[in-house]
């Protein structure tokens, strides 16, 4: 189980995860053909049908297109990767925020804790 | 999407005992559906019954629109939850057995597994262990080119990096066409497959759905669930 999925999310909400953590960092390439969902499906050992709702849903945020024949293709739209760098990067900040304040940390402590680490 | 399995008004009893009661399922194609409950829920019935094996006490069961028979076995691969293979044959001859008997068996894709589990075709099933037994029957049973697999207990005995292995020949041999049917307890093992469940308490459906639908509603994983909905 390389993928890490998690039995008490929705499994396609976490394949998107994944496949967009991907594009974003480039390990997916812009314009590069995505794999057949039956191979996907089995690297990530779940159902195919599964992985069909993933993907179909990451079409339709415009992160993937398919060519009727030949197949997917991730996005070569420079602002749609950029976009979606964006909000993964916001929801992670949040996320750390809300942590941070969880353990009594006001807004300075947290802005030297990152320039101290970065 | 058409039925492929039509469960209607069924009910099976064992003198005054209830198995199964008043069940109403409908199945469609290419789908992976688990058949989950405790000990004596009614699971081995409900999949006897499907396969033809028992007579319903009431109701009517179809399987592409045909009533359970002759029809219906060609299109249905089975794996019971016990061996029913002759001991003293080897595992060569089984094969050649079942391609006999099945016109959608497929001899090639049987070799290509047993290979990848390293099963020695000329042995005897008499000298095999009880999982790799097992893995003989399922390896069987998943070379039919069926529309509507049931599967009976089928990892229960099988190492945890087989079962993997299993799993992904269940997860990339499966045609769109067809369904799969698995009764099992190892519910953590199996879940992420699965597109539905359908829980059986006491021989009644207490849940029929969608397995992200159990995820995003109740924020558990189904083996979670079955935990709450089963607590003894």
């Amino acid at each position: 189980m390389s993928w890490n999925l998690n039995s008490d999310r929705p499994i396609f909400v976490q394949i998107m995860e994944h496949m967009e953590y991907d594009i974003v960092s480039g390990a997916l390439s812009p314009g590069a053909k995505v794999p057949s969902v039956r191979e996907l499906a089995s690297a990530a050992a779940v159902n195919p049908n599964t992985m069909q709702r993933a993907l179909s849903e990451m079409e339709r945020r415009g992160l993937m297109h398919s060519e009727r024949t030949s197949g997917r293709y991730i996005t070569d739209d420079e602002s749609v990767i950029a976009s979606l760098r964006d909000s993964i990067a916001n929801g992670r900040a949040e996320a750390f925020i809300t942590q941070m304040k969880r353990l009594g940390l006001g807004k300075d402590e947290v802005l030297k804790l990152v320039k101290e680490n970065y | 999407m058409s039925s492929l399995l039509k469960v209607s008004s069924l009910t099976k009893k064992y003198g005054n005992v209830t198995a199964l009661n008043n069940l109403n399922i409908e199945l469609e194609s290419g789908h992976i559906i688990g058949l989950l409950g405790p000990n004596g829920s009614g699971k081995t019935t409900l999949i006897k019954i499907i396969c033809g094996l028992l007579q319903p006490t009431s109701g009517e069961v179809t399987v592409e629109g045909n009533p359970i028979g002759a029809e219906s076995k060609k299109v249905i691969s089975y794996l019971p939850d016990t061996t029913y293979l002759g001991k003293s044959a080897s595992v060569k001859e089984t094969i050649d057995y079942f391609c006999d008997f099945y016109e959608d068996f497929d001899a090639e894709r049987a070799y290509d597994m047993l290979g990848k589990l390293g099963i020695d075709p000329s042995a005897r099933l008499r000298t095999l262990s009880k999982g790799t037994k097992e893995k003989v029957q399922l390896i069987l049973v998943m070379s039919r080119r069926a529309d509507l697999y049931v599967l009976d207990e089928p990892i229960a005995g099988v190492d945890p990096a087989a079962r993997d292995y299993i799993l992904n020949t269940i997860i990339t041999n499966y045609d769109e066409k067809a369904s799969i049917l698995i009764s099992t307890h190892l519910i953590s093992d199996v879940e992420n497959i699965l597109d539905e469940v359908i829980f059986l308490k006491q021989g009644n459906i207490v849940r029929f759905c969608g397995v992200d639908e159990i995820r995003s509603n109740e924020g558990k994983s189904v083996d979670s669930l079955f935990r709450e909905v089963f607590r003894c």
